[in-house]
Protein backbone atom coordinates (compact mmCIF):
# COMPACT_ATOMS: atom_id res chain seq x y z
CA UNK A 1 0.00 0.00 0.00
CA UNK A 2 2.79 2.51 1.00
CA UNK A 3 5.13 1.40 -2.37
CA UNK A 4 1.73 2.43 -4.13
CA UNK A 5 0.98 5.65 -2.42
CA UNK A 6 4.31 6.69 -3.19
CA UNK A 7 3.72 5.30 -7.44
CA UNK A 8 0.64 7.07 -7.15
CA UNK A 9 2.43 10.36 -6.34
CA UNK A 10 4.83 10.13 -8.92
CA UNK A 11 2.20 9.42 -11.63
CA UNK A 12 0.55 12.33 -10.37
CA UNK A 13 3.78 14.85 -10.51
CA UNK A 14 4.41 13.04 -14.22
CA UNK A 15 0.67 14.27 -15.35
CA UNK A 16 0.99 17.54 -13.75
CA UNK A 17 4.31 18.10 -15.32
CA UNK A 18 2.45 17.24 -18.34
CA UNK A 19 4.73 14.59 -19.58
CA UNK A 20 1.83 13.10 -21.40
CA UNK A 21 1.61 16.15 -23.71
CA UNK A 22 4.81 14.17 -25.65
CA UNK A 23 1.84 11.59 -26.53
CA UNK A 24 0.21 14.87 -28.74
CA UNK A 25 3.28 15.18 -30.49
CA UNK A 26 3.46 11.29 -30.90
CA UNK A 27 0.07 11.27 -32.88
CA UNK A 28 0.54 14.10 -35.00
CA UNK A 29 3.72 12.53 -35.98
CA UNK A 30 1.78 9.33 -36.10
CA UNK A 31 -1.29 11.09 -38.62
CA UNK A 32 0.73 13.10 -40.08
CA UNK A 33 3.73 9.93 -41.39
CA UNK A 34 0.53 8.08 -42.28
CA UNK A 35 -1.06 11.32 -44.82
CA UNK A 36 2.06 12.56 -45.82
CA UNK A 37 2.82 8.59 -47.39
CA UNK A 38 -0.48 8.24 -48.94
CA UNK A 39 0.37 10.89 -51.04
CA UNK A 40 3.13 8.82 -52.18
CA UNK A 41 3.01 6.01 -54.05
CA UNK A 42 5.81 4.07 -52.66
CA UNK A 43 4.58 0.04 -52.93
CA UNK A 44 6.24 -0.52 -49.02
CA UNK A 45 3.80 1.93 -47.82
CA UNK A 46 2.08 -0.01 -45.18
CA UNK A 47 5.72 -1.15 -43.90
CA UNK A 48 6.65 1.83 -43.67
CA UNK A 49 3.83 3.42 -41.30
CA UNK A 50 4.33 0.23 -39.36
CA UNK A 51 7.96 1.11 -39.10
CA UNK A 52 7.59 4.29 -37.88
CA UNK A 53 4.74 3.85 -35.66
CA UNK A 54 6.44 0.77 -33.95
CA UNK A 55 9.78 2.56 -33.63
CA UNK A 56 8.41 6.30 -32.15
CA UNK A 57 6.55 4.08 -29.74
CA UNK A 58 9.87 2.93 -28.50
CA UNK A 59 12.04 6.08 -28.56
CA UNK A 60 9.20 8.13 -27.05
CA UNK A 61 9.32 5.96 -24.53
CA UNK A 62 12.50 5.51 -24.48
CA UNK A 63 12.82 9.19 -23.68
CA UNK A 64 10.38 9.26 -20.97
CA UNK A 65 12.00 6.05 -19.46
CA UNK A 66 15.44 7.49 -19.27
CA UNK A 67 14.62 11.24 -18.80
CA UNK A 68 12.30 11.07 -16.08
CA UNK A 69 13.92 8.14 -14.76
CA UNK A 70 16.96 9.45 -13.88
CA UNK A 71 15.57 12.99 -12.36
CA UNK A 72 13.02 11.05 -10.14
CA UNK A 73 14.97 10.29 -7.24
CA UNK A 74 17.59 12.77 -7.62
CA UNK A 75 14.87 15.89 -7.39
CA UNK A 76 13.71 14.63 -4.38
CA UNK A 77 17.37 14.98 -2.66
CA UNK A 78 17.51 17.75 -4.13
CA UNK A 79 14.72 19.55 -3.02
CA UNK A 80 14.48 17.60 0.31
CA UNK A 81 11.17 16.00 -0.18
CA UNK A 82 12.80 13.19 0.77
CA UNK A 83 13.34 14.77 4.21
CA UNK A 84 10.13 13.98 5.36
CA UNK A 85 9.31 11.07 3.14
CA UNK A 86 11.91 8.85 4.52
CA UNK A 87 11.37 9.97 7.97
CA UNK A 88 7.81 8.43 7.68
CA UNK A 89 7.57 5.13 8.91
CA UNK A 90 8.28 3.87 4.83
CA UNK A 91 11.61 1.60 4.20
CA UNK A 92 14.32 3.29 1.35
CA UNK A 93 13.28 0.40 -0.64
CA UNK A 94 9.31 0.88 -0.85
CA UNK A 95 10.73 4.76 -1.89
CA UNK A 96 12.90 3.18 -4.40
CA UNK A 97 10.24 0.60 -5.80
CA UNK A 98 7.14 3.02 -5.51
CA UNK A 99 9.13 5.67 -7.62
CA UNK A 100 9.93 2.95 -9.99
CA UNK A 101 5.85 1.49 -10.10
CA UNK A 102 5.00 5.58 -10.58
CA UNK A 103 7.00 5.70 -13.55
CA UNK A 104 6.01 2.68 -15.13
CA UNK A 105 2.61 3.51 -14.88
CA UNK A 106 3.06 6.81 -16.65
CA UNK A 107 4.80 4.12 -18.78
CA UNK A 108 2.24 2.00 -19.58
CA UNK A 109 -0.70 5.05 -19.98
CA UNK A 110 2.04 6.49 -22.18
CA UNK A 111 2.28 3.64 -24.44
CA UNK A 112 -1.51 2.38 -24.47
CA UNK A 113 -2.68 5.85 -25.65
CA UNK A 114 0.26 5.98 -28.33
CA UNK A 115 -0.41 2.15 -29.30
CA UNK A 116 -4.66 3.26 -29.79
CA UNK A 117 -3.83 6.30 -32.20
CA UNK A 118 -1.23 3.69 -33.97
CA UNK A 119 -4.16 1.21 -34.44
CA UNK A 120 -6.74 3.89 -35.11
CA UNK A 121 -4.69 4.96 -37.99
CA UNK A 122 -3.99 1.57 -39.17
CA UNK A 123 -7.43 0.21 -38.94
CA UNK A 124 -8.60 3.06 -41.16
CA UNK A 125 -6.05 2.61 -43.46
CA UNK A 126 -7.42 -1.12 -43.32
CA UNK A 127 -3.54 -2.50 -42.58
CA UNK A 128 -4.42 -3.53 -39.19
CA UNK A 129 -2.68 -6.94 -37.68
CA UNK A 130 -3.00 -7.69 -34.47
CA UNK A 131 0.64 -9.54 -34.35
CA UNK A 132 2.50 -6.04 -33.70
CA UNK A 133 0.97 -6.54 -30.26
CA UNK A 134 3.53 -8.70 -29.15
CA UNK A 135 6.03 -6.41 -30.45
CA UNK A 136 4.67 -3.51 -28.43
CA UNK A 137 4.36 -5.59 -25.54
CA UNK A 138 7.89 -6.49 -25.21
CA UNK A 139 8.46 -2.66 -25.85
CA UNK A 140 7.13 -1.92 -22.80
CA UNK A 141 9.56 -4.84 -20.81
CA UNK A 142 12.22 -3.27 -22.36
CA UNK A 143 10.75 0.23 -21.23
CA UNK A 144 11.00 -1.21 -17.94
CA UNK A 145 14.11 -2.69 -17.89
CA UNK A 146 15.69 0.76 -19.17
CA UNK A 147 13.45 2.31 -16.08
CA UNK A 148 15.92 -0.08 -13.90
CA UNK A 149 18.77 1.06 -15.24
CA UNK A 150 18.11 4.41 -14.87
CA UNK A 151 16.90 4.86 -11.44
CA UNK A 152 19.81 2.61 -10.16
CA UNK A 153 22.21 5.12 -11.49
CA UNK A 154 20.40 7.81 -9.93
CA UNK A 155 20.73 6.19 -6.84
CA UNK A 156 23.94 7.34 -6.80
CA UNK A 157 24.53 9.72 -9.45
CA UNK A 158 23.51 13.06 -10.69
CA UNK A 159 21.33 13.20 -13.44
CA UNK A 160 23.37 14.19 -16.33
CA UNK A 161 26.08 11.42 -15.75
CA UNK A 162 22.91 8.75 -15.42
CA UNK A 163 21.14 9.51 -18.58
CA UNK A 164 24.80 9.30 -19.93
CA UNK A 165 25.45 6.37 -18.39
CA UNK A 166 21.48 4.79 -19.40
CA UNK A 167 21.56 5.83 -22.75
CA UNK A 168 25.34 3.90 -23.06
CA UNK A 169 23.71 1.00 -21.16
CA UNK A 170 21.04 1.18 -24.35
CA UNK A 171 22.58 1.23 -26.85
CA UNK A 172 25.23 -1.09 -25.70
CA UNK A 173 22.20 -3.35 -25.01
CA UNK A 174 20.83 -3.35 -28.88
CA UNK A 175 24.58 -3.81 -30.06
CA UNK A 176 25.49 -6.97 -27.04
CA UNK A 177 25.09 -9.73 -29.29
CA UNK A 178 28.02 -8.30 -31.29
CA UNK A 179 30.39 -9.49 -28.22
CA UNK A 180 29.09 -13.45 -29.11
CA UNK A 181 30.53 -12.91 -32.53
CA UNK A 182 33.50 -11.05 -31.36
CA UNK A 183 33.98 -14.40 -28.84
CA UNK A 184 34.41 -16.47 -32.02
CA UNK A 185 36.80 -13.89 -34.02
CA UNK A 186 39.49 -12.88 -31.17
CA UNK A 187 42.28 -14.69 -30.13
CA UNK A 188 43.67 -15.41 -26.95
CA UNK A 189 41.26 -17.05 -23.99
CA UNK A 190 41.08 -13.98 -21.64
CA UNK A 191 39.72 -12.07 -24.83
CA UNK A 192 37.12 -14.98 -25.31
CA UNK A 193 36.59 -14.97 -22.00
CA UNK A 194 35.65 -10.98 -21.27
CA UNK A 195 33.89 -11.20 -24.64
CA UNK A 196 31.71 -14.15 -23.42
CA UNK A 197 31.82 -12.16 -19.84
CA UNK A 198 30.17 -8.85 -20.81
CA UNK A 199 27.72 -10.87 -23.68
CA UNK A 200 26.30 -12.60 -20.78
CA UNK A 201 26.38 -9.69 -18.06
CA UNK A 202 24.88 -6.59 -20.59
CA UNK A 203 21.33 -6.72 -21.20
CA UNK A 204 20.47 -8.03 -24.40
CA UNK A 205 17.63 -5.61 -25.19
CA UNK A 206 17.95 -7.15 -29.07
CA UNK A 207 15.56 -10.20 -27.26
CA UNK A 208 13.37 -7.86 -26.44
CA UNK A 209 13.16 -6.29 -30.14
CA UNK A 210 10.09 -8.18 -32.11
CA UNK A 211 9.48 -5.28 -34.38
CA UNK A 212 11.10 -5.83 -37.22
CA UNK A 213 9.47 -9.14 -37.01
CA UNK A 214 5.93 -7.74 -36.58
CA UNK A 215 6.06 -5.01 -39.74
CA UNK A 216 6.84 -7.82 -41.94
CA UNK A 217 3.82 -9.75 -40.83
CA UNK A 218 6.08 -12.74 -39.35
CA UNK A 219 5.34 -15.04 -36.71
CA UNK A 220 6.22 -14.44 -32.81
CA UNK A 221 6.46 -17.57 -31.55
CA UNK A 222 5.26 -17.99 -28.20
CA UNK A 223 8.12 -19.67 -26.27
CA UNK A 224 10.23 -16.63 -27.73
CA UNK A 225 7.88 -14.19 -26.23
CA UNK A 226 7.88 -15.72 -23.25
CA UNK A 227 11.88 -16.34 -22.69
CA UNK A 228 11.81 -12.48 -23.89
CA UNK A 229 9.37 -11.37 -20.57
CA UNK A 230 10.95 -13.58 -18.35
CA UNK A 231 14.61 -12.38 -19.38
CA UNK A 232 13.50 -8.65 -19.60
CA UNK A 233 11.45 -8.81 -16.04
CA UNK A 234 14.64 -10.68 -14.50
CA UNK A 235 16.87 -8.55 -15.47
CA UNK A 236 15.04 -5.61 -14.38
CA UNK A 237 14.34 -7.15 -10.86
CA UNK A 238 18.33 -7.80 -10.40
CA UNK A 239 18.79 -4.26 -11.40
CA UNK A 240 15.82 -2.60 -9.17
CA UNK A 241 17.65 -5.04 -6.32
CA UNK A 242 20.96 -3.39 -6.42
CA UNK A 243 19.15 0.25 -6.73
CA UNK A 244 17.79 -0.75 -3.64
CA UNK A 245 21.04 -2.19 -1.91
CA UNK A 246 22.92 1.19 -3.41
CA UNK A 247 20.16 3.14 -1.93
CA UNK A 248 20.15 2.25 1.38
CA UNK A 249 23.34 3.30 2.67
CA UNK A 250 23.22 6.47 1.43
CA UNK A 251 23.63 9.86 3.24
CA UNK A 252 21.07 12.68 2.13
CA UNK A 253 23.05 15.72 2.23
CA UNK B 1 9.54 5.41 41.71
CA UNK B 2 10.74 3.67 38.41
CA UNK B 3 13.24 6.08 35.66
CA UNK B 4 11.27 6.95 32.74
CA UNK B 5 13.17 5.40 29.60
CA UNK B 6 14.78 8.20 27.80
CA UNK B 7 13.06 9.17 24.58
CA UNK B 8 16.79 9.93 23.27
CA UNK B 9 19.96 8.65 23.85
CA UNK B 10 22.89 9.39 22.08
CA UNK B 11 26.28 8.19 22.66
CA UNK B 12 30.12 9.11 21.05
CA UNK B 13 28.32 10.24 18.14
CA UNK B 14 30.73 10.96 15.05
CA UNK B 15 29.78 11.99 11.39
CA UNK B 16 32.13 13.50 9.08
CA UNK B 17 31.63 14.67 5.23
CA UNK B 18 33.85 14.28 2.17
CA UNK B 19 36.10 17.53 1.94
CA UNK B 20 36.01 19.45 -0.98
CA UNK B 21 36.48 18.35 -4.20
CA UNK B 22 36.29 14.86 -2.26
CA UNK B 23 39.91 15.16 -1.00
CA UNK B 24 40.20 14.17 2.90
CA UNK B 25 37.50 14.09 5.12
CA UNK B 26 35.96 16.95 7.83
CA UNK B 27 34.61 15.76 11.19
CA UNK B 28 31.55 17.59 11.99
CA UNK B 29 30.27 15.65 15.11
CA UNK B 30 33.13 14.75 17.34
CA UNK B 31 31.71 12.44 20.07
CA UNK B 32 28.56 13.93 20.91
CA UNK B 33 26.52 12.83 24.11
CA UNK B 34 22.65 13.73 24.77
CA UNK B 35 19.93 12.62 26.51
CA UNK B 36 16.27 13.60 26.30
CA UNK B 37 13.85 12.38 28.75
CA UNK B 38 9.46 12.23 27.85
CA UNK B 39 7.92 16.02 28.18
CA UNK B 40 10.86 17.79 27.73
CA UNK B 41 11.38 20.60 25.28
CA UNK B 42 15.35 20.17 24.47
CA UNK B 43 17.05 23.34 22.42
CA UNK B 44 20.16 22.28 20.69
CA UNK B 45 21.87 25.79 20.15
CA UNK B 46 24.50 26.61 17.81
CA UNK B 47 26.16 28.29 14.97
CA UNK B 48 25.14 27.90 11.44
CA UNK B 49 27.70 24.68 10.47
CA UNK B 50 27.70 24.05 13.74
CA UNK B 51 26.18 20.49 13.35
CA UNK B 52 22.52 21.08 14.88
CA UNK B 53 21.16 19.90 11.46
CA UNK B 54 23.59 16.83 10.52
CA UNK B 55 22.35 15.69 14.41
CA UNK B 56 19.16 15.99 13.82
CA UNK B 57 19.28 14.21 10.54
CA UNK B 58 21.81 11.68 11.94
CA UNK B 59 18.73 10.69 14.55
CA UNK B 60 15.99 10.36 11.59
CA UNK B 61 18.22 7.40 9.54
CA UNK B 62 18.72 10.08 6.88
CA UNK B 63 22.32 10.29 7.10
CA UNK B 64 24.03 7.56 9.09
CA UNK B 65 26.75 8.20 11.93
CA UNK B 66 30.38 7.06 11.32
CA UNK B 67 30.66 6.09 15.27
CA UNK B 68 28.01 6.23 18.13
CA UNK B 69 25.03 5.04 19.33
CA UNK B 70 21.85 6.28 19.25
CA UNK B 71 18.70 5.12 20.70
CA UNK B 72 15.14 5.87 20.78
CA UNK B 73 12.68 5.09 23.13
CA UNK B 74 15.51 2.78 24.46
CA UNK B 75 15.80 0.48 21.21
CA UNK B 76 18.02 1.07 18.03
CA UNK B 77 16.62 4.22 16.28
CA UNK B 78 17.04 2.66 12.64
CA UNK B 79 13.74 0.95 13.22
CA UNK B 80 10.92 1.76 10.64
CA UNK B 81 8.27 1.21 13.55
CA UNK B 82 9.84 4.15 15.79
CA UNK B 83 8.52 6.72 12.75
CA UNK B 84 5.26 5.67 13.79
CA UNK B 85 5.87 7.70 16.81
CA UNK B 86 7.82 10.65 15.49
CA UNK B 87 7.17 13.73 13.62
CA UNK B 88 9.55 15.46 11.74
CA UNK B 89 9.88 18.96 9.99
CA UNK B 90 12.98 20.03 8.43
CA UNK B 91 14.68 23.49 7.95
CA UNK B 92 13.43 25.42 5.22
CA UNK B 93 11.25 22.70 3.90
CA UNK B 94 9.55 22.16 0.14
CA UNK B 95 7.18 19.74 -0.96
CA UNK B 96 5.51 18.29 -3.98
CA UNK B 97 4.80 21.82 -5.65
CA UNK B 98 2.22 20.12 -7.61
CA UNK B 99 0.12 18.51 -4.63
CA UNK B 100 -2.61 21.03 -2.76
CA UNK B 101 -2.09 21.53 0.95
CA UNK B 102 -4.67 18.51 1.84
CA UNK B 103 -3.59 16.31 -1.10
CA UNK B 104 0.07 16.30 0.21
CA UNK B 105 -1.23 15.62 3.77
CA UNK B 106 -3.90 12.96 2.58
CA UNK B 107 -0.32 10.88 0.61
CA UNK B 108 1.58 11.81 3.98
CA UNK B 109 -1.44 9.88 5.69
CA UNK B 110 -0.87 7.54 3.14
CA UNK B 111 2.65 6.38 4.63
CA UNK B 112 1.17 5.87 7.93
CA UNK B 113 -1.27 2.94 6.43
CA UNK B 114 -4.52 5.29 7.96
CA UNK B 115 -7.52 3.96 6.09
CA UNK B 116 -9.33 7.08 3.77
CA UNK B 117 -11.32 8.03 6.74
CA UNK B 118 -9.33 8.50 9.67
CA UNK B 119 -6.72 10.58 6.79
CA UNK B 120 -9.43 12.64 6.42
CA UNK B 121 -10.15 13.44 10.07
CA UNK B 122 -6.12 13.80 10.89
CA UNK B 123 -5.47 16.16 7.85
CA UNK B 124 -8.14 18.35 8.99
CA UNK B 125 -7.64 17.78 12.39
CA UNK B 126 -3.72 19.31 11.89
CA UNK B 127 -4.91 22.21 9.59
CA UNK B 128 -6.97 23.54 11.64
CA UNK B 129 -4.19 23.50 14.36
CA UNK B 130 -1.94 25.34 12.49
CA UNK B 131 -4.15 27.96 11.16
CA UNK B 132 -4.10 26.43 6.98
CA UNK B 133 -7.51 25.15 6.85
CA UNK B 134 -8.80 28.02 4.17
CA UNK B 135 -6.24 27.44 2.35
CA UNK B 136 -5.66 23.85 2.14
CA UNK B 137 -7.21 23.81 -1.41
CA UNK B 138 -4.39 25.92 -3.09
CA UNK B 139 -1.35 24.23 -4.78
CA UNK B 140 1.68 24.32 -2.73
CA UNK B 141 3.45 26.11 -5.53
CA UNK B 142 1.03 28.96 -4.81
CA UNK B 143 2.48 28.94 -0.77
CA UNK B 144 4.55 31.62 0.78
CA UNK B 145 7.40 30.49 2.62
CA UNK B 146 5.35 30.99 6.12
CA UNK B 147 2.67 28.89 4.75
CA UNK B 148 4.88 26.05 3.74
CA UNK B 149 6.67 26.23 7.24
CA UNK B 150 2.84 25.93 8.49
CA UNK B 151 1.69 22.86 6.10
CA UNK B 152 5.30 21.48 6.94
CA UNK B 153 4.33 21.59 11.03
CA UNK B 154 1.27 20.00 9.79
CA UNK B 155 2.64 16.77 7.71
CA UNK B 156 5.06 16.87 11.12
CA UNK B 157 1.77 16.67 13.74
CA UNK B 158 0.19 14.15 11.17
CA UNK B 159 0.62 10.87 13.04
CA UNK B 160 0.00 12.61 16.47
CA UNK B 161 3.78 11.95 17.36
CA UNK B 162 4.93 11.32 21.41
CA UNK B 163 8.41 12.48 20.17
CA UNK B 164 8.48 16.16 17.73
CA UNK B 165 12.25 16.89 15.86
CA UNK B 166 11.89 20.39 14.55
CA UNK B 167 14.89 22.18 12.93
CA UNK B 168 14.89 25.62 12.48
CA UNK B 169 11.25 25.73 13.15
CA UNK B 170 11.19 29.48 13.53
CA UNK B 171 12.98 30.84 10.56
CA UNK B 172 11.28 32.56 7.91
CA UNK B 173 8.02 33.30 9.91
CA UNK B 174 6.98 36.64 10.71
CA UNK B 175 6.29 37.88 14.10
CA UNK B 176 2.83 36.38 14.44
CA UNK B 177 3.74 33.46 12.78
CA UNK B 178 6.53 32.99 15.29
CA UNK B 179 3.99 33.45 18.04
CA UNK B 180 1.66 31.25 16.89
CA UNK B 181 4.35 27.85 15.98
CA UNK B 182 5.90 28.90 19.87
CA UNK B 183 1.84 28.34 20.94
CA UNK B 184 1.35 25.41 19.05
CA UNK B 185 4.91 24.01 20.67
CA UNK B 186 3.65 24.86 24.30
CA UNK B 187 0.69 23.33 23.55
CA UNK B 188 2.48 19.99 22.61
CA UNK B 189 4.59 20.41 25.35
CA UNK B 190 1.17 20.68 27.67
CA UNK B 191 -0.28 17.20 25.70
CA UNK B 192 2.95 15.81 27.34
CA UNK B 193 4.99 14.90 24.06
CA UNK B 194 8.61 15.54 24.00
CA UNK B 195 10.34 17.90 21.47
CA UNK B 196 13.62 18.42 20.27
CA UNK B 197 14.20 21.87 17.98
CA UNK B 198 17.06 23.27 16.70
CA UNK B 199 17.52 27.09 16.85
CA UNK B 200 19.56 29.76 16.95
CA UNK B 201 17.00 32.58 17.44
CA UNK B 202 17.82 32.39 21.10
CA UNK B 203 14.34 34.12 22.29
CA UNK B 204 12.57 31.64 20.92
CA UNK B 205 14.94 28.72 22.66
CA UNK B 206 14.45 30.75 26.00
CA UNK B 207 10.72 31.23 26.04
CA UNK B 208 10.12 27.36 25.23
CA UNK B 209 12.85 25.42 26.48
CA UNK B 210 12.97 23.10 29.77
CA UNK B 211 16.62 22.06 28.69
CA UNK B 212 19.09 23.77 26.15
CA UNK B 213 22.59 22.07 24.84
CA UNK B 214 24.82 24.19 23.16
CA UNK B 215 27.03 22.73 20.03
CA UNK B 216 30.41 23.75 19.33
CA UNK B 217 33.12 21.98 17.69
CA UNK B 218 30.75 18.53 17.06
CA UNK B 219 30.01 18.30 20.80
CA UNK B 220 28.04 19.63 23.34
CA UNK B 221 29.42 22.57 25.23
CA UNK B 222 27.05 23.09 27.93
CA UNK B 223 24.09 21.47 28.79
CA UNK B 224 21.40 21.74 31.18
CA UNK B 225 18.48 23.40 32.57
CA UNK B 226 18.27 27.21 31.67
CA UNK B 227 17.36 27.74 35.58
CA UNK B 228 20.97 26.29 36.21
CA UNK B 229 23.15 27.76 33.79
CA UNK B 230 21.59 31.15 33.63
CA UNK B 231 22.78 33.02 37.12
CA UNK B 232 19.82 34.53 39.07
CA UNK B 233 22.48 37.19 39.96
CA UNK B 234 21.97 40.72 38.65
CA UNK B 235 24.35 41.74 36.40
CA UNK B 236 24.06 45.38 36.02
CA UNK B 237 21.11 48.04 36.00
CA UNK B 238 19.88 50.39 33.73
CA UNK B 239 19.37 53.66 34.38
CA UNK B 240 17.04 56.04 32.58
CA UNK B 241 16.83 59.79 33.86
CA UNK B 242 16.18 63.11 32.46
CA UNK B 243 17.92 66.26 33.17
CA UNK B 244 21.42 67.30 33.64
CA UNK B 245 24.17 65.48 30.98
CA UNK B 246 25.77 62.41 31.73
CA UNK B 247 29.36 64.36 32.23
CA UNK B 248 28.01 66.66 34.23
CA UNK B 249 26.34 64.02 36.57
CA UNK B 250 29.43 62.05 36.49
CA UNK B 251 32.04 64.19 37.87
CA UNK B 252 29.40 65.07 41.14
CA UNK B 253 28.32 61.32 41.74
CA UNK B 254 31.43 59.48 41.26
CA UNK B 255 34.30 61.62 40.64
CA UNK B 256 34.77 60.00 37.25
CA UNK B 257 32.36 57.33 34.98
CA UNK B 258 33.84 54.42 37.00
CA UNK B 259 31.16 51.84 36.58
CA UNK B 260 28.88 53.40 34.75
CA UNK B 261 28.55 53.33 30.95
CA UNK B 262 26.11 55.71 28.55
CA UNK B 263 23.95 53.84 26.34
CA UNK B 264 22.37 55.95 24.66
CA UNK B 265 21.47 59.77 24.99
CA UNK B 266 18.10 61.20 23.19
CA UNK B 267 17.04 64.56 23.86
CA UNK B 268 16.50 65.40 27.15
CA UNK B 269 16.50 61.48 27.89
CA UNK B 270 19.85 59.09 29.10
CA UNK B 271 19.78 55.45 29.72
CA UNK B 272 22.57 54.83 31.36
CA UNK B 273 23.83 51.27 32.42
CA UNK B 274 25.46 50.66 36.01
CA UNK B 275 28.00 47.29 36.98
CA UNK B 276 28.13 48.48 40.92
CA UNK B 277 25.50 48.40 43.17
CA UNK B 278 27.19 51.56 45.47
CA UNK B 279 27.58 53.92 41.99
CA UNK B 280 24.17 52.66 41.11
CA UNK B 281 22.81 54.37 44.80
CA UNK B 282 25.72 57.80 44.10
CA UNK B 283 24.08 57.84 40.80
CA UNK B 284 20.55 58.23 42.02
CA UNK B 285 21.36 60.68 44.42
CA UNK B 286 23.20 62.79 41.83
CA UNK B 287 20.22 62.29 39.71
CA UNK B 288 18.01 64.12 43.03
CA UNK B 289 20.18 66.68 44.09
CA UNK B 290 21.44 68.10 39.89
CA UNK B 291 17.43 68.35 39.84
CA UNK B 292 16.80 65.50 37.32
CA UNK B 293 14.27 62.90 37.15
CA UNK B 294 14.44 59.43 37.09
CA UNK B 295 12.27 57.75 34.78
CA UNK B 296 13.56 53.66 35.67
CA UNK B 297 15.57 51.77 37.14
CA UNK B 298 15.49 47.64 35.60
CA UNK B 299 17.85 45.10 36.75
CA UNK B 300 19.78 42.99 34.28
CA UNK B 301 20.07 39.29 34.75
CA UNK B 302 21.85 36.34 32.77
CA UNK B 303 20.30 35.94 29.46
CA UNK B 304 20.48 32.90 26.99
CA UNK B 305 22.26 34.92 24.73
CA UNK B 306 24.67 35.92 27.61
CA UNK B 307 25.69 31.97 27.78
CA UNK B 308 25.57 31.94 24.36
CA UNK B 309 27.96 34.19 23.14
CA UNK B 310 30.38 33.68 26.33
CA UNK B 311 30.14 29.58 25.27
CA UNK B 312 30.23 30.60 21.63
CA UNK B 313 32.71 32.92 20.88
CA UNK B 314 34.95 32.64 24.56
CA UNK B 315 34.07 36.24 25.27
Amino acid sequence: MKIMAIAANTFKEAIRDRILYLLLAFAILMIGASRLLSLMTVGSEEKIVKDIGLASIALFGVAVAIFVGVGLVFKEIEKRTVYTLVSKPIRRSQFILGKYCGLVLVLAVNLAVMTAVFYLVLIQRGWMDWRLTGAIWLTFIELMLVTAIAILFSSFSTPILSSLFTVTFFIIGHLSWGLRLMADKVEGVAAKFLCEFFYRVLPNLELLNMRGRAVHGLELPESQMAFATLYGLSYTAVLLALAVATFRRRDFL
Amino acid sequence: MSVPQPVLEIAGLRKSYKGHLSIGRREVIKGLDLTIQPGEVFGLLGQNGSGKTTTLKMILSLIFPDAGRISLFGTDYRSVAHRHRIGFLPENPWFYEYLTGREFLDFYGQLFGYGRAERSARAEAVLARVGMSDRAGLPLRKYSKGMLQRIGMAQALINDPEFVILDEPMSGLDPIGRREFRDIILDLKRRGRTIFFSSHILSDAEAICDRVGILKDGRIGVEGRLADLLSPAVRSWEVMYAGPPFAQLMSVAAGGDGGCQLLSDRGPESLVAVHDEKVLSKLLDSIRTQGGRLISVSARRETLEDLYVKEVSGR
